[in-house]
């Protein structure tokens, strides 16, 4: 069973849906123990990185998640959790299982924020399972404020003004800024690699 | 590179996918999931379903397509139209919706785009501005969606986009009304002054009908999508063709 971490958003269908396309049986829960138990885990979230650890810790899930040894799925904001930290509203501590701070990408008339739409990927690491299958400069279908800074935990990194972490990866922990369940082809095959992992 | 986006826009009336002549009429002119998956095989990069249910007869409406078309898109979709609230938009955005986009309520309110950006992140929150050129300046219009309402307000275009993104706006729809199913291009002038106010993504709509216009809307106005509903609808060009083009005009489309 495939756990989809409540993390208190709305739009969680959008990502069910996806895994129902790709066939994978997938269920959302809070429950500590269905996570732990879980063959994989999925961090889905929208919205602000302060609402989104609030609600991780008001569900008592922070200890869960760390403590988690089975390919866990950060999307999106789920993936900006798994960082030190972010500078979003007052500055907010996050998981801190990979190394690096979020912070604003700058906006400029040639540069709107937020990064809303379908960019390329440059593959880092074109050898790492989460990429079978993914040709360098895919087109992906990005929408974020906030970005991680490229380091070596860098499996795919995007340009938009700057350089930033496209999918990271550390250990069992892995998560991509786009949006996989929105972006066509490309999206489902990054998926299924993690499913298959 | 980012991409620039095609964006084919559909009108949903209980479910179904209507077409009216000048806001009556409508005649259903397809099953939803089926174009929905159309635009989609031909490239879209998005959809905008408008909920003409909603606004009309101000009864419960039934949002159960949404889900529906959640369930076999792969691309991102916004849904307009009736969304009123925080918990309107709620239910949309649970249904599985990326985006939602609001124009009259917030109108009405504009301190519920500060209250749905709060609750579900800028990222989700699309205001669209129906914009008239009049005496020398463009003016937002009000319930456009029915004759008998529409009106002007006292609200200046490029003083609402401004605002609109202060307060938490992601994105900015700006629909030309002046060039509204005429299709003979959109309006350069007016969407690169909105252009220049704001930071944040803007979709041109209203004008479209052909390739030409849609090169010229990135190249000359710098937007970074580009919607169109009649010319897609009454297949005068594909998305595929509107995306070709633009490749050879030297101008980045996903492909």
């Amino acid at each position: 069973m495939i756990a989809v971490v409540d993390s208190g958003v709305a739009n969680l269908e959008s990502v069910m849906s996806m895994l129902r396309r790709i066939g994978a049986e997938a269920e959302v829960t809070a429950d500590a123990g269905k996570i732990k138990s879980a063959s994989h885990v999925i961090l889905p979230g929208v919205g602000a990185a302060a609402p989104a650890m609030a609600q991780l810790r008001a569900k008592n899930l922070i200890d869960t998640l760390l403590a988690l040894t089975q390919p866990v799925f950060g999307i999106c904001l789920g993936m900006q959790v798994l960082f030190e930290s972010s500078t979003e509203g007052s500055g907010t501590d996050c998981l801190g299982i990979i190394p690096g701070t979020m912070k604003l990408l700058p906006a400029s008339p040639d540069v709107p924020v937020p990064h809303m739409g379908w960019n390329q990927i440059t593959l880092k690491k074109p050898g790492h399972p989460l990429l079978r299958g993914v040709d360098n400069n895919s087109f992906v279908y990005f929408v974020h404020s906030y970005a991680a800074p490229v380091s070596d935990s860098t499996l795919a990194s995007c340009d938009y003004g700057t350089s930033f972490a496209a999918i990271a990866s550390v250990r069992n922990f892995m998560g991509c800024q786009f949006h996989p369940e929105r972006s066509g082809a490309v999206g489902s095959q990054i998926l299924k690699n993690f499913l298959d992992l | 590179m980012l991409a620039k986006r095609i964006i084919p826009c559909l009108d949903v009336k209980d479910g179904q996918v209507v077409k009216g002549v000048q806001f009556r009429d409508h005649q259903v002119v397809g099953d939803i999931i089926g174009l929905a998956q159309r635009y989609r095989d031909e490239g879209a990069d998005e959809l905008v379903f408008y909920d003409i249910t909603a606004s009309s007869d101000g009864r419960v409406v039934d949002r159960n397509w949404i889900a529906r078309v959640s369930a076999v898109l792969d691309i991102p979709f916004c849904v307009a139209g009736g969304i009123c609230s925080v918990e309107e938009a709620r239910v949309v955005l649970a249904f599985g919706a990326d985006k939602v986009s609001i124009n009259s309520p917030a109108l009405e309110k504009p301190e519920l785009i500060d209250a749905m950006a709060r609750e579900f992140g800028s990222q989700c929150v699309v205001v669209g501005i129906d914009s008239h050129f009049e005496d020398g300046a463009y003016m937002v219009y009000q319930y456009t969606g029915d004759v008998k309402k529409t009106h002007a307000t006292s609200r200046r275009t490029l003083d609402w986009a401004a605002e609109a993104a202060r307060r938490g706006a992601g994105e900015i729809v700006l629909n030309c009304m002046n060039q509204d199913g005429m299709r003979q291009g959109y309006d350069i002038k007016q969407l690169r002054a909105v252009r220049e106010r704001i930071s944040i993504p803007l979709i041109a709509s209203g004008g479209a009908g052909a390739l030409e216009h849609f090169a010229a809307v990135f190249k000359d106005a710098h937007v970074d999508g580009a919607l169109a509903a009649s010319v897609f609808h009454k297949q005068v060009l594909s998305v595929g063709d509107v995306k070709n083009f633009l490749k050879q005009q030297g101008i980045t489309v996903r492909i």
